[in-house]
């Protein structure tokens, strides 16, 4: 094959398993800091990569309620662990970000730091519900009357390559919220790991002009066949179910059920379930001030409606107990959102669920609202 | 989602996410105990300028090292040089702002937020229900019903207080009173030299005709006196599109961004903080929602 070829957009690709290399490559020299998922502390990590062979080749996660396990199978797949606790939001929105720094002259308050210049980054292994909630926070940050400059700086540069899900976990509900196993869109390329090959779906100029020059093939029918049979059977692994044919009307008409209350005497208001969801957007301000209170250093950092501070203020405080600060999240999440931004706010990861030292899981939850409500 | 219609003035801010326009404190004048009105004016002469808003809408006043607080405005906002916030001192920003004095610099983002529908309401009967801290962000309705007076009809004020002591902008009373105002008020408990209403806002309704025909009825005060005030409105078949309600909650952006302000699907920042009633119905007798 000519390696000067560019493969059209929409078009399926297949490569060999090393030539991610060569791609890998091409993004670091193209300025994009390469991150993807790796072992790392002994646990699963979004952080820099560089190579393939920093992908945590022969792993699975195992995910329940409450409890992740990292597994070393031995087999040859390099994406075929469901991800841990981090999601792509702490790239996009970090956990904590620079926003301005003042120092005092005279009076008056004079700026000392200029903004920081957002990295390009490269997403090596962005899954369909976490491509899904790339697009839900795209909607709260990028929205016509504000504009987040540090969200949609980095959001702009990004390179996405996504991945097709064949191996879901047992917290796994995409296909309930209809964002995944396959990934639907906004990716410049997305990955289907075969056994012996990787096959690109092209969906960005970017990402034709990236493949100029790599060794390709058109993907044969033979390999796409075994793709879309590994999806299909993806489908049928989903470790959770969720009804959602009666939300967010089941939620919105019972906020004054009793069942909060049980959800309540579990839950430990600990924010875990808020800094793991990939869609959740609260945020917070901090000054850090000198001692004698003549430079401040004023920073966003991420906030969570479990901390009892969270709506706290010179009135009361308006969500002092659990019931009502679980009920906010839940109502917002399965109901508010969607008429906020059109969309659930939840798009089926079950980070949430695999991260509550309570083992609350928001499915069965709304499960049993709904036995109750019937009764 | 319902919000009243209103022009909004673009809120002014930088480029850089949070980051305040200086403006200089021009004058502090003492209101009750606990609670000061601050004068201000931007650094920059053309944000000065520029800078216009509608009755209602809010700031949010920065102070380096403490933080932002919203914080309502409480001027005219036909007066261009005098920007006017009536701040109680009740937290740690706001504490902050009780320090400052004449001279000093404070910062500000906006204005923000939705207003009270001055428009609309022309040709009404008009009912204010305020109470405490809730009558500044309604002072500038007041302004700007006596500079249109005549496009409104009967304009009542029902003002409570916890005690006399509390009553705030008693010294321009005479004024709105002479300008076809009707304020009256109402302590929560009197003094020896009290000999006026004691008793919450909502148990007073009854002394009012209020015709539900042509009346609107305007609120903000205590979440507690809101609920109450909203039951004798509707009581008297005031209709719930006719019942406008400014609210109050933890904000850190002003934009609908950073989720503290939430009630329902609404961010109060930016779909209030003045909401007419049917808006709000279904979340707000839910409990600590």
């Amino acid at each position: 094959m000519s390696s000067d070829r560019r493969p059209e957009i929409g078009s399926t690709i297949s490569i060999q398993k090393q030539t991610l290399d060569t791609i890998l490559g091409r993004l670091q020299a193209g300025g994009f800091q390469t991150i993807g998922p790796r072992i790392k502390n002994d646990t699963l990590v979004y952080a820099p990569i560089e190579h393939l062979s920093d992908l945590p080749k022969g792993y699975v996660t195992e995910q329940v309620a409450g409890r992740f396990r990292l597994i070393n199978t031995g087999h040859g797949r390099y994406f075929d662990l469901i991800p841990g606790a981090q999601s792509w939001k702490q790239y996009l929105f970090p956990p904590r970000v620079d926003l301005f720094s003042l120092q005092k002259s005279g009076k008056n308050w004079e700026r000392v730091t200029s903004p920081l210049d957002a990295p390009s980054y490269a997403f090596i292994g962005v899954r369909g519900c976490e491509m899904a909630a790339i697009q839900i926070q795209d909607k709260a940050f990028m929205r016509d009357d504000f504009n987040d400059p540090i969200y949609r700086a980095r959001r702009e540069k990004v390179f996405i390559l996504a991945i097709n899900c064949l191996r879901p976990a047992g917290t796994c509900f995409c296909v309930s919220m209809e964002t995944g196993p396959r990934v639907k869109d906004g990716f410049d390329l997305c990955l289907t790991e075969l056994d012996d090959a990787f096959l690109l779906l092209v969906g960005s100029e970017v990402a034709r002009d990236l493949l100029v020059g790599v060794p390709f093939e058109p993907a044969s029918a033979f390999l796409l066949n075994n793709s879309e049979r590994a999806l299909e059977s993806a489908v049928n692994q989903m470790g959770l179910t969720l009804d959602t044919s009666d939300l967010p009307e089941l939620i919105l008409n019972n906020l004054d059920d009793p069942y909060w209350q049980e959800i309540a005497k579990r839950c430990l208001s600990c924010t875990n379930c808020t800094q793991v969801c990939p869609t959740c957007f609260c945020w917070d301000t901090t000054d850090q001030v000198n001692l004698s209170g003549t430079e401040t250093h004023r920073e966003r950092i991420w906030d969570s409606c479990f901390n009892p501070g969270f709506s706290y203020q010179a009135g009361g405080n308006t969500r002092p107990t659990i019931r009502s600060r679980y009920r906010q999240w839940l109502s917002h999440k399965m109901g508010t959102w969607k008429q906020q931004y059109g969309t659930f706010g939840c798009v089926g990861c079950g980070r949430c669920v695999t991260w509550c030292p309570a083992e609350i899981d928001l499915t069965k939850e709304i499960s049993a609202l709904r036995k109750e409500t019937q009764r | 989602m319902t919000t009243p219609q209103t022009v909004k003035p673009a809120a002014v801010h930088t480029d850089l996410l949070l980051e305040p326009y200086w403006a200089e404190v021009t004058g502090i004048t003492p209101e009750i105990d606990g609670v000061s009105t601050y004068w201000v004016k931007f650094a920059d002469t053309s944000i000065q300028k520029s800078y216009s808003f509608q009755p209602g809408q809010f700031n949010m006043v920065y102070i380096p090292g403490f933080g932002e607080a919203a914080i309502s405005i409480s001027s005219d906002p036909k007066d261009q040089a005098g920007l006017g916030h009536t701040i109680r001192f009740a937290g740690n920003v706001t504490r902050a702002v009780s320090r400052l004095k004449v001279g000093d610099i404070l910062g500000l983002r906006g204005p923000f937020g939705t207003s009270w529908p001055m428009k609309s309401l022309e040709g009404k009967d008009v009912f204010i229900a305020c109470g405490g801290i809730g009558l500044p962000p309604l002072r500038p309705a007041l302004y700007h019903i006596i500079q249109n007076r005549k496009k409104y009809g009967k304009v009542t004020v029902l003002y409570g207080a916890r005690v006399p002591s509390d009553l705030m902008y008693t010294a321009e009373y005479d004024a709105w009173r002479k300008a076809g105002i009707d304020i009256e008020v109402t302590v929560d408990r009197g003094d020896t030299n009290w000999s006026g209403r004691v008793g919450v806002v909502p148990m007073w309704f009854y002394q009012f005709r209020l015709d539900p025909h042509k009346t609107a009825v305007l609120t903000c005060g205590p979440e507690i006196m809101i609920r109450f005030v909203i039951y004798e409105a509707l009581a008297r078949r005031i209709p719930l599109d006719n019942i406008f309600v400014s609210l109050e909650r933890n904000m850190k952006c002003g934009q609908g961004s950073c989720g503290h302000c939430q009630i329902g699907p609404y961010f109060i920042c930016k779909d209030g903080p003045v909401f007419r009633f049917d808006a709000l119905q279904p979340f707000f007798n839910v409990e600590e929602f």
